[in-house]
């Protein structure tokens, strides 16, 4: 009998997050009413942030498998393979609630939580991405400057998180994206995507085996802080009270998980784990059900033993508290001591805390009283599974806001500056150089001199690529197309650099599930991703669902954010976009070989440029069509020619289209510029600023132009000289008519200095 | 000839120096545990950049109570070859190895970039291999670098030619801008009176392999094998003619 002091009622379930029918559920898993603690278990293992309950239908739909995957979705992170016995570890997640509430701690926790998940498996962080959305840091039109002011403060805070966390851990935070949005004022956004590197024979998985082994708690004390993080913040919408969510927020103690890392890492050399899991969300609840059900065995702890920071915590509040940098660890019965020395020399707690059982419950125990008493299965996979209405069709505004193209003889160059000073396109190494992006000696090609970070492997010839993308105003305008897009340019980017794309991580951050629009939102994004990383041959391998990103009933844009991991098989290939040598050729490639005079649905298209909405304010259209057919033949095609050595620099064409592209191989080069004439018959508006995919903009020697063409030809990828790489002023002529021009410095202080400018002066 | 990097809790440039002096330069080198006093023997001391203690208190605050310091200290007021690069610069001066203190950096914010340094002396065992005036790209990643001194310090610095390092332009010019965390007299470097004990903020062990961006650091630790190997043949012609 489980003794409880209250009184477990529905209402106080539905308080808890349950409703009714899992109330019910709950009552009939146990044959009884749950007691308080149970109760607790049960509302955060089966929040939607830990249970996945209304994406899980859903996700189905991705591929999850490949040659070269060891681990797909399920376990604390994906697993491929990379060669001579290694594997990437990796995966993306959000921390999107508590960094709106607590900017500053909900960042750098975030960070922390992601770290964990890695080297749980075994892998040693390597590298970490930042994927961040915020509201505009400047008033104008409907955003005040109240609003403009709170925003600046969130992006402060969260950038000196990640980096107090991320500099302090000693893992290079070697780049992600940054995009702001009016709809992320009140929600912004942080997915954090971590890469670790461990041996294949040494990966760890969170399954507990043999009864009788110890299970043993280690880092930091359990206190009250982030008691409901995973199912109040993270799995509910947002109103004007949500500042009294702050309690619930967990604070970061990156010196603590560095040593955390360390004497994990070790005690897993020894062989005497068994199993290793983080307490991330839902603490020790989720850890010790989840290890338990995965193994197919029970837990049985004692809440006593557990290191505790305060004293008089309730089994409630140690089972549901997030305190952060803790780890639960199942040890070989008899090598406790081994373990037990290694913590203790890295400064750490180490407490066994109960024992392995054959019987398949989690039981919790407090001065002997049982507490909980629970089937380990129920908790961790048992729970409720929906599928909720999917509305039949996303919203459409039925009246488009016209554009019309600016005459032949217009000057362009006062657009062409704004674009480049626009938060979208402008620099942001103004926040990488915040943070650490060398420490550990391995950044090949860090934030902002490539599409793409890459990362050498030590121990090899090898290096590993990665990008972050997501466009939620594409995703808005079509879900589906914007998540293939999403898919399309972290792919590209990683090509870019040389690398192979070979697997995928995504991050879906979304609205509330309950509604049926949202839901449709939601849906198609997945088919989009599904789509895209099968035609491309990045199969998805892990991430994370963050829903309920609505305030006041206001939701974000749906964002799905990919991180692409690729891989060089010689390091010494790695491209970067910045332009090399005066003389070089300038090449266009792009997937489609046929010519196109712009058709009203590429106009359609044009409105939902970065240049529309910057220069026009019009957000409307649709997304560029995408042909994953020739997205596939452009990434083949850099990747032969970074082999061949062919290329002296890569840059893909997205915002901002090919004048920006060109503007920025200018700006990361040393003193070199462009000169560029193009050929067209549509108007010269569309042709410097337009955003279709499957382009990129390579410079090459001019003696390997002719191999450059041959190689790109066999692909079927259309190879275009465009101009030549030079000292002089950045021009782009459009049919023998200058459009654009001006010395490279007076651009780049634009792209350079804007967003500094907009936080200092907004 | 060996090195030992020194293993704080929280270091996380250990990995990194030890990379530099056994992967690249393929000198003997071994990790020193903080928690002992034994220093294995090493001939040269590398105390490495990171958070040891988590920067707690203050930078270094901790660290320089820790066992290994007490060997340390003896190792260098026995003359041998310590260097702190980052962390290791700031327990260097918490330790009392070095004159001064660290400052937050101006502007308050973390910062991760290559800067321009300009060898200042290359009477010190860290820059002999180095030309005085020559100009090295090596990059920078703290919070407190901003060094300070008192008057009387700072002059004995410069009397005693113990500024090693100075921040400067690509060309070589002191300039406000070119000083990145506004360290008195654009500071990145100095050494003690007898020379044998170093401390710099940039990192020379990111700066020793050209795929990674610059070589310019390596200079910083031929320089010290120069000086170990010169020393050692000294105690060789010692031994072999002490006889007669």
């Amino acid at each position: 009998m489980i003794e409880t002091d209250t009184k477990i009622t529905a209402e106080l379930a539905a308080e808890h997050g349950l409703t009714a029918e899992e109330f019910t559920r709950v009552q009939k898993i146990l044959g009884r009413d749950p007691s308080f603690t149970e109760l607790g278990i049960f509302s955060v293992m089966w929040s939607e942030h830990c249970s996945y309950k209304s994406s899980k239908v859903h996700l189905k739909r991705l591929p999850t498998s490949g040659a070269r995957v060891i681990q797909g979705p399920g376990e604390n992170a994906g697993v491929v393979d990379i060669g001579d016995g290694l594997c990437a570890v990796f995966k993306i997640e959000s921390h999107n609630h508590p960094s709106f509430v607590e900017p500053f701690q909900g960042a750098a926790t975030g960070v922390g939580g992601i770290l964990r998940d890695i080297f749980t498996m075994g892998a040693r962080p390597v590298a970490v991405l930042d994927s961040l959305r915020f509201g505009p840091l400047e008033a104008s039109g409907r955003v005040t400057e109240e609003e403009a002011a709170r925003n600046r403060r969130i992006l402060d805070g969260v950038i000196r998180g990640i980096a107090f966390y991320g500099n302090c851990f000693g893992v290079p935070t070697v780049g992600g994206e940054i995009q702001f949005e009016h709809c992320y004022s009140r929600n912004p956004l942080v997915n954090v995507l971590a890469l670790g590197i461990a041996r294949r024979e040494e990966l760890f998985f969170a399954r507990a085996k043999g009864a009788g082994n110890p299970v043993i708690y280690v880092g930091a004390k359990t206190g009250r802080d982030g008691i409901h993080g995973a199912s109040l913040l993270a799995s509910a919408e947002f109103d004007e009270k949500s500042q009294q969510k702050r309690p619930n927020v967990q604070v970061g103690d990156p010196f603590m998980e560095k040593l955390l890392l360390e004497a994990c890492l070790e005690a897993m050399h020894t062989g005497a784990i068994v199993a290793i899991q983080d307490m991330g969300a839902a603490g020790l609840t989720s850890s010790s059900s989840e290890m338990a059900s995965r193994g197919g065995v029970g837990i049985e702890i004692e809440l006593d033993l557990v290191p505790q920071r305060e004293t008089g915590m309730t089994p409630y509040e140690i089972m549901l508290s997030e305190s952060q940098e803790r780890m639960l660890l199942i040890a070989e019965r008899g090598r406790e001591p081994e373990v037990f020395e290694i913590f203790s020399r890295w400064g750490l707690d180490a407490v066994k805390i109960g024992r392995v059982s054959e019987d398949g419950r989690l039981r919790v125990l407090q001065h002997g009283r049982t507490v909980a008493d629970i089937p380990a299965h129920a908790i961790a996979e048992e729970g409720p599974v929906y599928r909720r209405p999917v509305a039949m069709s996303e919203k459409r505004s039925d009246s488009e806001p016209r554009m019309e193209f600016a005459p032949a003889t217009a000057d362009l160059n006062e657009n062409f500056r704004k674009l480049l000073g626009s938060a979208a396109v402008a620099s942001k190494q103004w926040v990488f150089g915040q943070y650490d992006y060398m420490v550990r000696t391995n950044t090949r090609v860090g934030p902002g001199t490539a599409d793409a970070a890459v990362i050498r492997i030590k121990e090899t010839k090898r290096a590993l690529a990665l990008s972050t993308d997501g466009n939620g105003r594409w995703c808005q305008l079509s879900a589906r197309a914007g998540a293939m897009h999403a898919v399309a340019e972290a792919a590209r980017n990683v090509a870019c650099t040389g690398a192979r794309p070979i697997a995928a991580t995504n991050c879906l951050n979304f609205g509330n599930p309950e509604k049926p629009e949202v839901m449709r939102q939601f849906s198609d994004a997945v088919d989009g991703i599904g789509d895209a990383c099968r035609g491309l041959g990045t199969p998805v391998t892990g991430g994370n669902v963050s829903f309920y990103n609505e305030t006041l009933g206001q939701a974000i844009d749906p964002t799905p954010v990919l991180g692409v991991l690729g891989i060089l098989e010689d390091a010494e290939c790695a491209v970067g976009m910045g332009f090399q040598h005066d003389g070089d050729a300038i090449v266009l490639l792009q997937g489609f070989i046929e010519a196109r005079a712009m058709s009203p649905e590429q106009h359609r298209e044009f409105r939902s440029s970065e240049y529309a909405r910057t220069i026009h304010g019009v957000v409307a259209g649709v997304p560029p069509a995408i042909d994953l057919h020739a997205e596939k033949a452009l990434i083949d095609c850099l990747v032969a020619l970074a082999d061949e050595h062919a290329l002296q620099s890569a840059h893909d064409v997205s915002d901002g289209g090919l004048a920006v592209a060109l503007a920025e191989c200018c700006f990361v080069s040393e003193g070199l510029s462009a000169e560029v004439n193009l050929q067209t018959d549509d108007p010269a508006e569309f042709v410097l600023f337009e955003e279709s995919g499957a382009r990129a903009i390579i410079s090459v020697r001019p003696e390997s132009l002719a191999r450059v063409e041959q190689v790109a030809a066999q692909y079927r990828i259309e190879a275009q000289r465009i101009g030549a790489v030079t000292r002089g002023e950045f021009r782009i002529q459009v049919n023998g008519a200058p459009r654009l021009r001006g010395p490279v410095d007076s651009f780049r202080q634009i792209w350079a200095g804007s967003l500094e400018h907009s936080l200092h002066n907004g | 000839m060996k090195f030992g990097v020194v293993v704080f809790p929280g270091s996380n440039c250990d990995h990194d120096a030890f990379h530099a002096i056994g992967g690249v330069l393929q000198k003997p080198v071994e990790f020193l545990w903080h928690g002992s006093e034994d220093i294995a023997g090493c001939d040269a001391i590398i105390l490495p950049g990171g958070f040891a203690f988590g920067d707690y208190l203050r930078t270094g605050a901790i660290a320089r109570f820790s066992p290994v310091m007490r060997s340390v200290d003896r190792f260098a007021r026995n003359g041998g070859l310590v260097i702190g690069i980052c962390n290791g610069f700031q327990i260097l001066l918490e330790a009392g190895l070095l004159p001064g203190a660290m400052l937050r950096n101006q502007g308050l914010r973390f910062l991760c970039r290559y800067v321009h340094l300009r060898v200042e002396t290359t009477d010190t065992p860290f820059t002999c291999a180095a030309r005085r005036g020559q100009i090295l790209r090596i990059p920078i990643a703290h919070m407190e670098g901003n060094y300070f001194c008192d008057e009387t310090a700072l002059a004995e610095l410069e009397a005693n030619d113990q500024i090693t390092l100075r921040y400067t332009t690509p060309e070589g010019q002191l300039e406000e801008s070119a000083n990145p965390n506004g360290s008195l007299n654009a500071i990145a470097g100095i050494c003690n009176r007898e020379r044998n004990v170093f401390g710099m903020m940039p990192h020379p062990e990111r700066a020793v392999e050209s795929p990674l961006g610059s070589t310019d650091g390596l200079v910083v630790f031929q320089s010290m094998i120069k000086s170990l190997t010169q020393s050692a043949g000294r105690e060789t012609e010692v031994r072999v003619t002490a006889p007669v």
